[in-house]
Protein backbone atom coordinates (compact mmCIF):
# COMPACT_ATOMS: atom_id res chain seq x y z
CA UNK A 1 0.00 0.00 0.00
CA UNK A 2 1.04 3.61 -0.49
CA UNK A 3 1.93 5.86 2.43
CA UNK A 4 1.66 9.33 0.86
CA UNK A 5 -0.24 11.14 -1.90
CA UNK A 6 0.55 14.50 -3.48
CA UNK A 7 -2.58 16.30 -4.67
CA UNK A 8 -1.77 18.29 -7.82
CA UNK A 9 -4.78 20.58 -7.68
CA UNK A 10 -6.40 23.39 -5.71
CA UNK A 11 -9.63 24.57 -4.11
CA UNK A 12 -12.53 22.31 -3.20
CA UNK A 13 -11.27 19.23 -5.05
CA UNK A 14 -7.80 19.33 -3.45
CA UNK A 15 -9.45 19.67 -0.06
CA UNK A 16 -11.87 16.81 -0.75
CA UNK A 17 -9.06 14.46 -1.90
CA UNK A 18 -6.88 15.41 1.08
CA UNK A 19 -9.79 14.51 3.40
CA UNK A 20 -9.91 10.94 2.05
CA UNK A 21 -6.12 10.55 1.86
CA UNK A 22 -5.79 11.50 5.53
CA UNK A 23 -8.82 9.39 6.43
CA UNK A 24 -7.02 6.37 4.97
CA UNK A 25 -4.11 7.08 7.29
CA UNK A 26 -1.87 8.32 4.45
CA UNK A 27 0.20 11.52 4.37
CA UNK A 28 -1.41 14.23 2.20
CA UNK A 29 0.80 16.72 0.39
CA UNK A 30 -0.67 19.89 -1.11
CA UNK A 31 0.90 22.04 -3.81
CA UNK A 32 -0.27 25.60 -4.32
CA UNK A 33 0.26 28.94 -6.01
CA UNK A 34 1.06 32.19 -4.21
CA UNK A 35 -2.57 33.28 -4.67
CA UNK A 36 -3.88 30.18 -2.86
CA UNK A 37 -1.52 30.12 0.14
CA UNK A 38 -4.32 30.92 2.64
CA UNK A 39 -6.92 28.44 1.37
CA UNK A 40 -8.15 25.56 3.56
CA UNK A 41 -6.67 22.81 1.34
CA UNK A 42 -3.15 24.11 2.04
CA UNK A 43 -3.77 24.27 5.77
CA UNK A 44 -5.38 20.85 6.02
CA UNK A 45 -2.61 18.94 4.22
CA UNK A 46 0.24 17.35 6.19
CA UNK A 47 2.77 19.09 3.94
CA UNK A 48 2.43 21.96 1.48
CA UNK A 49 4.76 23.11 -1.28
CA UNK A 50 4.60 26.52 -2.98
CA UNK A 51 4.83 26.02 -6.74
CA UNK A 52 4.96 29.61 -7.99
CA UNK A 53 2.87 32.61 -9.05
CA UNK A 54 -0.90 32.65 -9.54
CA UNK A 55 -0.69 32.09 -13.30
CA UNK A 56 -1.50 28.36 -13.73
CA UNK A 57 1.27 27.97 -16.35
CA UNK A 58 3.81 28.86 -13.66
CA UNK A 59 2.21 26.79 -10.90
CA UNK A 60 -0.49 24.10 -11.27
CA UNK A 61 0.34 23.39 -14.92
CA UNK A 62 4.13 23.33 -14.45
CA UNK A 63 4.99 19.61 -14.71
CA UNK A 64 8.61 20.03 -13.57
CA UNK A 65 7.64 21.98 -10.46
CA UNK A 66 4.97 19.44 -9.47
CA UNK A 67 7.39 16.52 -9.92
CA UNK A 68 10.06 18.41 -7.97
CA UNK A 69 7.57 18.92 -5.13
CA UNK A 70 6.89 15.16 -5.13
CA UNK A 71 10.61 14.44 -4.89
CA UNK A 72 11.35 16.88 -2.08
CA UNK A 73 8.41 15.67 0.01
CA UNK A 74 8.95 11.96 -0.70
CA UNK A 75 5.45 11.53 -2.13
CA UNK A 76 4.71 8.05 -3.46
CA UNK A 77 1.72 8.87 -5.62
CA UNK A 78 0.09 11.81 -7.43
CA UNK A 79 -3.64 12.50 -7.58
CA UNK A 80 -4.39 15.11 -10.28
CA UNK A 81 -8.01 15.94 -9.33
CA UNK A 82 -9.88 17.35 -12.36
CA UNK A 83 -8.79 20.04 -14.83
CA UNK A 84 -5.15 21.28 -14.84
CA UNK A 85 -2.95 18.20 -15.52
CA UNK A 86 -5.62 15.53 -14.93
CA UNK A 87 -6.06 14.62 -18.60
CA UNK A 88 -2.50 15.33 -19.70
CA UNK A 89 -1.09 11.99 -20.89
CA UNK A 90 2.49 13.35 -21.00
CA UNK A 91 2.22 14.33 -17.33
CA UNK A 92 0.81 10.90 -16.40
CA UNK A 93 3.79 9.28 -18.19
CA UNK A 94 6.26 11.61 -16.45
CA UNK A 95 4.76 10.65 -13.07
CA UNK A 96 5.11 6.93 -13.85
CA UNK A 97 8.64 7.41 -15.25
CA UNK A 98 9.60 9.17 -12.01
CA UNK A 99 8.72 5.93 -10.20
CA UNK A 100 5.52 7.30 -8.64
CA UNK A 101 2.05 5.83 -8.65
CA UNK A 102 -0.32 7.71 -10.99
CA UNK A 103 -3.83 7.85 -9.55
CA UNK A 104 -5.61 7.69 -12.87
CA UNK A 105 -5.98 5.52 -15.93
CA UNK A 106 -3.18 4.34 -18.21
CA UNK A 107 -1.77 7.35 -20.15
CA UNK A 108 -2.75 5.54 -23.37
CA UNK A 109 -6.44 5.60 -22.33
CA UNK A 110 -6.13 9.36 -21.62
CA UNK A 111 -4.72 9.87 -25.12
CA UNK A 112 -7.32 7.71 -26.82
CA UNK A 113 -10.18 9.57 -25.16
CA UNK A 114 -8.58 13.05 -25.14
CA UNK A 115 -8.99 13.46 -28.87
CA UNK A 116 -12.75 13.70 -29.28
CA UNK A 117 -12.68 12.53 -32.90
CA UNK A 118 -10.61 9.47 -32.08
CA UNK A 119 -12.81 8.73 -29.05
CA UNK A 120 -15.95 8.93 -31.12
CA UNK A 121 -14.59 6.54 -33.78
CA UNK A 122 -13.31 4.13 -31.12
CA UNK A 123 -16.68 4.08 -29.35
CA UNK A 124 -18.52 3.46 -32.60
CA UNK A 125 -16.36 0.37 -33.23
CA UNK A 126 -16.97 -0.82 -29.65
CA UNK A 127 -20.70 -0.81 -30.33
CA UNK A 128 -21.49 2.37 -28.37
CA UNK A 129 -24.02 4.58 -30.23
CA UNK A 130 -22.62 7.92 -31.52
CA UNK A 131 -24.28 10.95 -33.15
CA UNK A 132 -23.85 11.56 -36.86
CA UNK A 133 -20.67 13.59 -37.25
CA UNK A 134 -17.21 14.01 -38.75
CA UNK A 135 -14.80 11.05 -38.55
CA UNK A 136 -11.76 13.15 -39.59
CA UNK A 137 -10.64 16.50 -38.13
CA UNK A 138 -12.04 19.52 -39.97
CA UNK A 139 -9.45 22.25 -40.46
CA UNK A 140 -11.10 24.92 -42.61
CA UNK A 141 -14.49 26.55 -43.01
CA UNK A 142 -15.17 25.12 -46.49
CA UNK A 143 -14.74 21.60 -45.10
CA UNK A 144 -16.95 22.51 -42.14
CA UNK A 145 -19.68 23.76 -44.51
CA UNK A 146 -19.59 20.53 -46.52
CA UNK A 147 -19.69 18.45 -43.33
CA UNK A 148 -22.62 20.45 -41.92
CA UNK A 149 -24.57 19.95 -45.15
CA UNK A 150 -23.99 16.23 -44.94
CA UNK A 151 -24.88 15.92 -41.23
CA UNK A 152 -27.76 18.40 -41.47
CA UNK A 153 -28.29 21.53 -39.33
CA UNK A 154 -28.29 22.17 -36.42
CA UNK A 155 -24.76 21.01 -35.68
CA UNK A 156 -22.54 21.26 -32.62
CA UNK A 157 -19.05 22.59 -33.39
CA UNK A 158 -16.24 21.82 -30.96
CA UNK A 159 -12.47 21.70 -30.66
CA UNK A 160 -11.31 18.05 -30.74
CA UNK A 161 -8.88 18.69 -27.88
CA UNK A 162 -11.16 20.96 -25.84
CA UNK A 163 -13.09 20.34 -22.69
CA UNK A 164 -15.39 21.85 -20.12
CA UNK A 165 -17.66 23.39 -22.72
CA UNK A 166 -15.04 25.94 -23.77
CA UNK A 167 -15.09 26.67 -27.49
CA UNK A 168 -18.32 24.77 -28.12
CA UNK A 169 -21.09 26.32 -30.16
CA UNK A 170 -24.33 25.41 -31.93
CA UNK A 171 -24.72 26.37 -35.59
CA UNK A 172 -28.18 26.48 -37.12
CA UNK A 173 -27.18 27.78 -40.57
CA UNK A 174 -24.12 28.64 -42.70
CA UNK A 175 -23.78 32.07 -41.12
CA UNK A 176 -23.75 30.86 -37.51
CA UNK A 177 -21.48 27.99 -38.61
CA UNK A 178 -18.78 30.48 -39.61
CA UNK A 179 -19.01 32.11 -36.19
CA UNK A 180 -19.01 28.83 -34.26
CA UNK A 181 -16.13 27.52 -36.36
CA UNK A 182 -14.03 30.62 -35.70
CA UNK A 183 -14.78 30.39 -31.96
CA UNK A 184 -13.80 26.70 -31.84
CA UNK A 185 -10.54 27.45 -33.74
CA UNK A 186 -9.71 30.21 -31.26
CA UNK A 187 -10.33 27.84 -28.36
CA UNK A 188 -8.19 25.14 -30.03
CA UNK A 189 -5.35 27.65 -30.46
CA UNK A 190 -5.58 28.62 -26.79
CA UNK A 191 -5.25 24.97 -25.73
CA UNK A 192 -2.05 25.05 -27.78
CA UNK A 193 -3.36 22.29 -30.00
CA UNK A 194 -3.91 21.78 -33.71
CA UNK A 195 -7.00 23.48 -35.14
CA UNK A 196 -8.80 20.11 -35.27
CA UNK A 197 -12.54 20.73 -35.19
CA UNK A 198 -15.34 18.23 -34.81
CA UNK A 199 -18.91 18.65 -36.06
CA UNK A 200 -21.77 16.58 -34.71
CA UNK A 201 -25.50 16.49 -35.15
CA UNK A 202 -26.99 18.67 -32.41
CA UNK A 203 -29.90 17.13 -30.57
CA UNK A 204 -32.48 19.71 -29.52
CA UNK A 205 -34.07 19.27 -26.11
CA UNK A 206 -31.51 16.67 -25.12
CA UNK A 207 -30.58 15.69 -21.60
CA UNK A 208 -26.94 15.40 -20.66
CA UNK A 209 -26.60 12.13 -18.77
CA UNK A 210 -23.32 10.50 -17.83
CA UNK A 211 -22.37 7.13 -16.40
CA UNK A 212 -19.75 6.79 -13.66
CA UNK A 213 -17.49 3.82 -14.23
CA UNK A 214 -14.75 2.26 -12.15
CA UNK A 215 -12.09 0.09 -13.79
CA UNK A 216 -10.87 -2.33 -11.12
CA UNK A 217 -7.29 -3.56 -10.80
CA UNK A 218 -8.24 -7.01 -12.16
CA UNK A 219 -9.49 -5.46 -15.41
CA UNK A 220 -13.24 -5.62 -14.79
CA UNK A 221 -15.23 -2.43 -15.33
CA UNK A 222 -18.29 -1.65 -13.19
CA UNK A 223 -20.91 1.09 -13.69
CA UNK A 224 -22.01 3.12 -10.63
CA UNK A 225 -25.25 4.49 -12.01
CA UNK A 226 -25.79 7.73 -13.91
CA UNK A 227 -25.85 11.47 -13.23
CA UNK A 228 -28.13 13.92 -14.99
CA UNK A 229 -26.23 17.12 -15.76
CA UNK A 230 -28.79 18.93 -17.91
CA UNK A 231 -28.88 22.14 -15.86
CA UNK A 232 -26.21 24.06 -17.78
CA UNK A 233 -25.23 27.61 -18.63
CA UNK A 234 -22.76 28.23 -21.47
CA UNK A 235 -22.54 24.43 -21.91
CA UNK A 236 -21.19 24.16 -18.36
CA UNK A 237 -22.90 22.22 -15.61
CA UNK A 238 -24.53 23.96 -12.67
CA UNK A 239 -26.65 21.25 -11.04
CA UNK A 240 -26.39 17.46 -11.24
CA UNK A 241 -28.54 14.68 -9.86
CA UNK A 242 -28.58 10.92 -9.56
CA UNK A 243 -30.54 8.97 -10.63
CA UNK A 244 -31.68 10.87 -13.73
CA UNK A 245 -35.43 11.59 -13.64
CA UNK A 246 -35.48 11.32 -17.46
CA UNK A 247 -34.08 7.82 -17.88
CA UNK A 248 -36.32 4.73 -17.76
CA UNK A 249 -35.03 1.49 -16.17
CA UNK A 250 -34.75 -0.05 -19.63
CA UNK A 251 -32.70 2.88 -21.02
CA UNK A 252 -30.55 2.91 -17.87
CA UNK A 253 -29.67 -0.74 -18.38
CA UNK A 254 -28.58 -0.05 -21.98
CA UNK A 255 -26.57 3.05 -21.02
CA UNK A 256 -24.73 1.35 -18.16
CA UNK A 257 -23.89 -1.64 -20.38
CA UNK A 258 -22.58 0.70 -23.11
CA UNK A 259 -20.46 2.61 -20.58
CA UNK A 260 -18.91 -0.65 -19.39
CA UNK A 261 -18.12 -1.55 -23.04
CA UNK A 262 -16.59 1.93 -23.50
CA UNK A 263 -14.33 1.40 -20.48
CA UNK A 264 -13.36 -2.10 -21.58
CA UNK A 265 -12.47 -0.82 -25.07
CA UNK A 266 -9.63 1.25 -23.58
CA UNK A 267 -8.75 -1.16 -20.70
CA UNK A 268 -9.87 1.55 -18.31
CA UNK A 269 -8.53 1.61 -14.77
CA UNK A 270 -9.83 3.83 -11.97
CA UNK A 271 -12.69 6.36 -12.02
CA UNK A 272 -13.97 7.60 -15.36
CA UNK A 273 -17.13 9.10 -16.81
CA UNK A 274 -18.91 8.28 -20.04
CA UNK A 275 -20.91 11.33 -21.09
CA UNK A 276 -23.98 10.83 -23.27
CA UNK A 277 -26.82 12.85 -24.75
CA UNK A 278 -30.25 11.43 -24.09
CA UNK A 279 -33.29 12.05 -26.24
CA UNK A 280 -35.88 11.77 -23.47
CA UNK A 281 -38.87 11.50 -25.83
CA UNK A 282 -37.32 8.68 -27.85
CA UNK A 283 -35.65 7.16 -24.75
CA UNK A 284 -32.43 6.79 -26.72
CA UNK A 285 -28.84 8.00 -26.27
CA UNK A 286 -25.55 8.74 -28.05
CA UNK A 287 -21.97 8.88 -26.75
CA UNK A 288 -20.61 12.39 -26.25
CA UNK A 289 -17.15 11.99 -24.70
CA UNK A 290 -15.32 10.19 -21.96
CA UNK A 291 -13.61 12.01 -19.10
CA UNK A 292 -10.61 10.06 -17.89
CA UNK A 293 -10.55 11.45 -14.36
CA UNK A 294 -12.59 12.13 -11.26
CA UNK A 295 -15.55 14.35 -12.16
CA UNK A 296 -16.55 17.55 -10.35
CA UNK A 297 -20.00 16.09 -9.66
CA UNK A 298 -18.77 12.72 -8.29
CA UNK A 299 -20.35 13.42 -4.83
CA UNK A 300 -23.87 12.66 -6.08
CA UNK A 301 -22.71 9.18 -7.03
CA UNK A 302 -21.01 8.80 -3.66
CA UNK A 303 -24.22 9.83 -1.89
CA UNK A 304 -26.41 7.26 -3.68
CA UNK A 305 -23.88 4.37 -3.68
CA UNK A 306 -22.26 4.98 -0.29
CA UNK A 307 -18.84 4.56 -1.94
CA UNK A 308 -15.87 6.94 -1.58
CA UNK A 309 -14.64 7.24 -5.17
CA UNK A 310 -11.32 8.81 -4.18
CA UNK A 311 -10.62 5.91 -1.84
CA UNK A 312 -11.30 3.46 -4.67
CA UNK A 313 -9.07 5.45 -7.05
CA UNK A 314 -6.22 5.17 -4.54
CA UNK A 315 -6.76 1.47 -3.81
CA UNK A 316 -6.93 0.65 -7.53
CA UNK A 317 -3.78 2.71 -8.23
CA UNK A 318 -2.04 0.81 -5.44
CA UNK A 319 -2.90 -2.43 -7.27
CA UNK A 320 -5.32 -3.75 -4.69
CA UNK A 321 -7.62 -6.40 -6.20
CA UNK A 322 -11.21 -6.74 -5.07
CA UNK A 323 -14.64 -7.03 -6.59
CA UNK A 324 -17.49 -4.57 -6.27
CA UNK A 325 -21.26 -4.87 -6.66
CA UNK A 326 -22.50 -1.30 -6.48
CA UNK A 327 -26.12 -0.54 -5.52
CA UNK A 328 -27.92 2.76 -5.89
CA UNK A 329 -30.16 3.96 -3.03
CA UNK A 330 -32.21 7.14 -2.77
CA UNK A 331 -31.61 10.37 -4.63
CA UNK A 332 -28.86 13.03 -4.54
CA UNK A 333 -28.51 16.51 -6.05
CA UNK A 334 -25.44 18.76 -6.30
CA UNK A 335 -25.54 22.54 -6.69
CA UNK A 336 -22.33 24.18 -7.85
CA UNK A 337 -21.91 27.38 -5.89
CA UNK A 338 -20.12 29.67 -8.34
CA UNK A 339 -18.66 33.13 -7.73
CA UNK A 340 -20.88 34.70 -10.36
CA UNK A 341 -23.94 36.89 -10.55
CA UNK A 342 -27.19 34.89 -10.55
CA UNK A 343 -28.78 36.72 -13.51
CA UNK A 344 -26.18 36.81 -16.28
CA UNK A 345 -23.70 34.36 -14.72
CA UNK A 346 -20.74 36.70 -15.14
CA UNK A 347 -17.71 36.15 -12.87
CA UNK A 348 -17.68 38.06 -9.58
CA UNK A 349 -14.48 37.31 -7.63
CA UNK A 350 -13.85 39.07 -4.32
CA UNK A 351 -12.90 38.80 -0.67
CA UNK A 352 -15.16 36.59 1.45
CA UNK A 353 -16.57 38.45 4.47
CA UNK A 354 -19.16 35.92 5.60
CA UNK A 355 -19.10 32.18 4.83
CA UNK A 356 -21.62 30.08 6.74
CA UNK A 357 -22.27 26.58 5.44
CA UNK A 358 -25.57 24.80 6.03
CA UNK A 359 -25.60 21.49 7.89
CA UNK A 360 -28.20 18.84 8.60
CA UNK A 361 -29.37 15.40 7.65
CA UNK A 362 -28.49 14.52 4.06
CA UNK A 363 -26.41 17.67 3.52
CA UNK A 364 -22.80 17.51 2.29
CA UNK A 365 -20.66 20.54 1.47
CA UNK A 366 -17.41 20.28 -0.49
CA UNK A 367 -15.99 23.79 -0.28
CA UNK A 368 -12.68 25.35 -1.21
CA UNK A 369 -12.97 28.54 0.79
CA UNK A 370 -13.64 29.97 4.25
CA UNK A 371 -14.38 33.43 5.65
CA UNK A 372 -11.41 35.75 5.15
CA UNK A 373 -10.24 34.03 1.93
CA UNK A 374 -10.21 35.84 -1.39
CA UNK A 375 -11.73 34.32 -4.53
CA UNK A 376 -9.28 35.46 -7.20
CA UNK A 377 -9.88 35.86 -10.96
CA UNK A 378 -7.10 33.39 -11.87
CA UNK A 379 -9.05 30.14 -11.59
CA UNK A 380 -12.52 28.75 -12.28
CA UNK A 381 -15.44 30.24 -10.33
CA UNK A 382 -16.40 27.11 -8.33
CA UNK A 383 -16.39 28.01 -4.62
CA UNK A 384 -18.26 25.03 -3.22
CA UNK A 385 -20.54 22.14 -4.03
CA UNK A 386 -23.71 21.92 -1.98
CA UNK A 387 -25.00 18.35 -2.08
CA UNK A 388 -28.20 16.96 -0.67
CA UNK A 389 -29.48 13.41 -0.45
CA UNK A 390 -32.84 11.92 0.47
CA UNK A 391 -34.81 8.72 0.20
CA UNK A 392 -36.73 10.22 -2.73
CA UNK A 393 -36.21 13.08 -5.22
CA UNK A 394 -38.91 15.10 -3.40
CA UNK A 395 -37.05 14.76 -0.11
CA UNK A 396 -33.76 15.76 -1.77
CA UNK A 397 -35.44 18.83 -3.34
CA UNK A 398 -36.85 19.89 0.03
CA UNK A 399 -33.47 19.50 1.73
CA UNK A 400 -31.96 21.44 -1.15
CA UNK A 401 -34.35 24.36 -0.58
CA UNK A 402 -33.52 24.48 3.12
CA UNK A 403 -29.76 24.17 2.58
CA UNK A 404 -29.64 26.83 -0.17
CA UNK A 405 -31.58 29.23 2.05
CA UNK A 406 -29.23 28.56 5.00
CA UNK A 407 -25.96 29.03 3.04
CA UNK A 408 -24.66 32.55 3.72
CA UNK A 409 -21.92 34.04 1.56
CA UNK A 410 -21.00 37.72 1.57
CA UNK A 411 -18.29 39.28 -0.55
CA UNK A 412 -18.02 37.62 -3.94
CA UNK A 413 -21.12 37.46 -6.11
CA UNK A 414 -22.70 34.03 -5.92
CA UNK A 415 -25.37 32.01 -7.71
CA UNK A 416 -27.26 30.77 -4.62
CA UNK A 417 -30.29 32.92 -5.63
CA UNK A 418 -30.28 31.08 -8.96
CA UNK A 419 -30.24 27.72 -7.13
CA UNK A 420 -33.24 28.84 -5.04
CA UNK A 421 -35.06 29.96 -8.20
CA UNK A 422 -34.34 26.62 -9.87
CA UNK A 423 -35.65 24.66 -6.89
CA UNK A 424 -39.02 26.39 -7.31
CA UNK A 425 -39.11 26.18 -11.10
CA UNK A 426 -41.94 23.86 -12.23
CA UNK A 427 -39.88 22.33 -15.03
CA UNK A 428 -36.97 21.41 -12.75
CA UNK A 429 -39.27 20.25 -9.96
CA UNK A 430 -41.18 18.00 -12.40
CA UNK A 431 -37.91 16.37 -13.45
CA UNK A 432 -38.91 16.76 -17.09
CA UNK A 433 -36.21 19.23 -18.22
CA UNK A 434 -33.38 19.39 -20.72
CA UNK A 435 -30.17 21.35 -21.40
CA UNK A 436 -32.18 24.35 -22.61
CA UNK A 437 -33.72 24.93 -19.17
CA UNK A 438 -31.41 27.70 -17.91
CA UNK A 439 -31.60 29.75 -21.11
CA UNK A 440 -35.41 29.44 -21.06
CA UNK A 441 -35.40 30.68 -17.43
CA UNK A 442 -33.34 33.70 -18.45
CA UNK A 443 -35.38 34.58 -21.55
CA UNK A 444 -38.60 34.81 -19.54
CA UNK B 1 -18.50 61.19 -24.17
CA UNK B 2 -18.92 57.68 -22.76
CA UNK B 3 -16.73 56.02 -20.20
CA UNK B 4 -16.31 52.26 -20.49
CA UNK B 5 -15.61 50.59 -17.16
CA UNK B 6 -14.77 47.07 -15.98
CA UNK B 7 -17.69 45.17 -14.45
CA UNK B 8 -15.44 42.85 -12.42
CA UNK B 9 -11.91 42.02 -11.40
CA UNK B 10 -10.29 40.67 -14.57
CA UNK B 11 -7.20 40.34 -16.66
CA UNK B 12 -7.04 42.34 -19.93
CA UNK B 13 -6.57 39.55 -22.46
CA UNK B 14 -6.91 41.34 -25.82
CA UNK B 15 -7.29 44.90 -27.00
CA UNK B 16 -9.08 45.11 -30.34
CA UNK B 17 -9.14 48.86 -30.92
CA UNK B 18 -6.61 51.68 -30.81
CA UNK B 19 -6.78 55.31 -29.76
CA UNK B 20 -8.30 57.38 -32.54
CA UNK B 21 -10.14 54.37 -33.96
CA UNK B 22 -13.79 54.67 -34.98
CA UNK B 23 -16.22 52.19 -33.44
CA UNK B 24 -19.85 51.28 -34.07
CA UNK B 25 -22.36 50.50 -31.34
CA UNK B 26 -21.82 46.88 -30.26
CA UNK B 27 -18.20 46.66 -31.45
CA UNK B 28 -15.92 44.74 -29.10
CA UNK B 29 -13.27 47.07 -27.65
CA UNK B 30 -11.42 44.78 -25.29
CA UNK B 31 -11.67 41.14 -24.22
CA UNK B 32 -11.27 40.61 -20.50
CA UNK B 33 -10.58 37.29 -18.89
CA UNK B 34 -11.77 36.34 -15.44
CA UNK B 35 -12.20 32.90 -13.91
CA UNK B 36 -11.45 31.12 -17.19
CA UNK B 37 -14.09 33.09 -19.03
CA UNK B 38 -13.64 35.55 -21.89
CA UNK B 39 -15.73 38.66 -21.35
CA UNK B 40 -16.04 40.99 -24.35
CA UNK B 41 -16.39 44.67 -23.47
CA UNK B 42 -18.48 46.36 -26.15
CA UNK B 43 -19.09 49.95 -27.17
CA UNK B 44 -22.55 51.12 -26.10
CA UNK B 45 -22.49 53.97 -28.60
CA UNK B 46 -20.76 54.71 -31.88
CA UNK B 47 -17.83 57.16 -31.74
CA UNK B 48 -14.09 57.60 -31.63
CA UNK B 49 -11.86 55.95 -29.05
CA UNK B 50 -10.27 59.05 -27.51
CA UNK B 51 -8.40 57.28 -24.73
CA UNK B 52 -7.45 53.69 -23.82
CA UNK B 53 -6.62 53.24 -20.16
CA UNK B 54 -5.45 49.61 -20.21
CA UNK B 55 -2.76 47.44 -21.77
CA UNK B 56 -2.88 43.73 -22.54
CA UNK B 57 -1.94 41.79 -19.42
CA UNK B 58 -3.17 44.48 -17.01
CA UNK B 59 -5.38 43.52 -14.08
CA UNK B 60 -8.47 45.72 -13.76
CA UNK B 61 -10.64 46.09 -10.66
CA UNK B 62 -14.42 46.43 -10.71
CA UNK B 63 -15.22 49.98 -11.83
CA UNK B 64 -11.81 50.72 -13.38
CA UNK B 65 -11.85 52.87 -16.49
CA UNK B 66 -11.05 50.89 -19.66
CA UNK B 67 -11.66 53.41 -22.44
CA UNK B 68 -13.30 56.71 -23.30
CA UNK B 69 -15.41 57.04 -26.44
CA UNK B 70 -16.37 60.45 -27.86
Amino acid sequence: MLDSVLVANRGEIARRIIRTVRGMGLRAIAVHSEADADLPFVREADDAVLLGPANPAQSYLDVDKVLQAARTTGAQAIHPGYGFLAENAAFARAVIDAGLAWIGPDPKAIEQMGDKINARNLMESAGVPVAAGTREPVSDLAQAERAAEEIGFPVMVKAAGGGGGIGMGVARDAESLAKAFEQACRAAARFGGEPAILLERYIERARHVEVQILGLADGTVVALGERDCSVQRRHQKVVEESPSPGVSPELRERMLAAAVRAGEAVAYRGAGTVECLVDADAQDFVFLEMNTRLQVEHPVTELVTGLDLVEHQIRIAAGETYSLEPRVNGHAIEFRVYAEDPRRFLPGPGKIGVWEEPAGEGVRIDSGYAAGNTVTPFYDPLMAKLCVAGATREEALERGREAVAAFRIEGPKNNLPFCAELLDHPEFVSGNYDTGLVSRMRKA
Amino acid sequence: MAEVRAEMVANVWKILVSEGGVVEEGDTLVILESMKMEIPVVAEDAGTVSKLHVNEGDVVQEGDLIAVIE
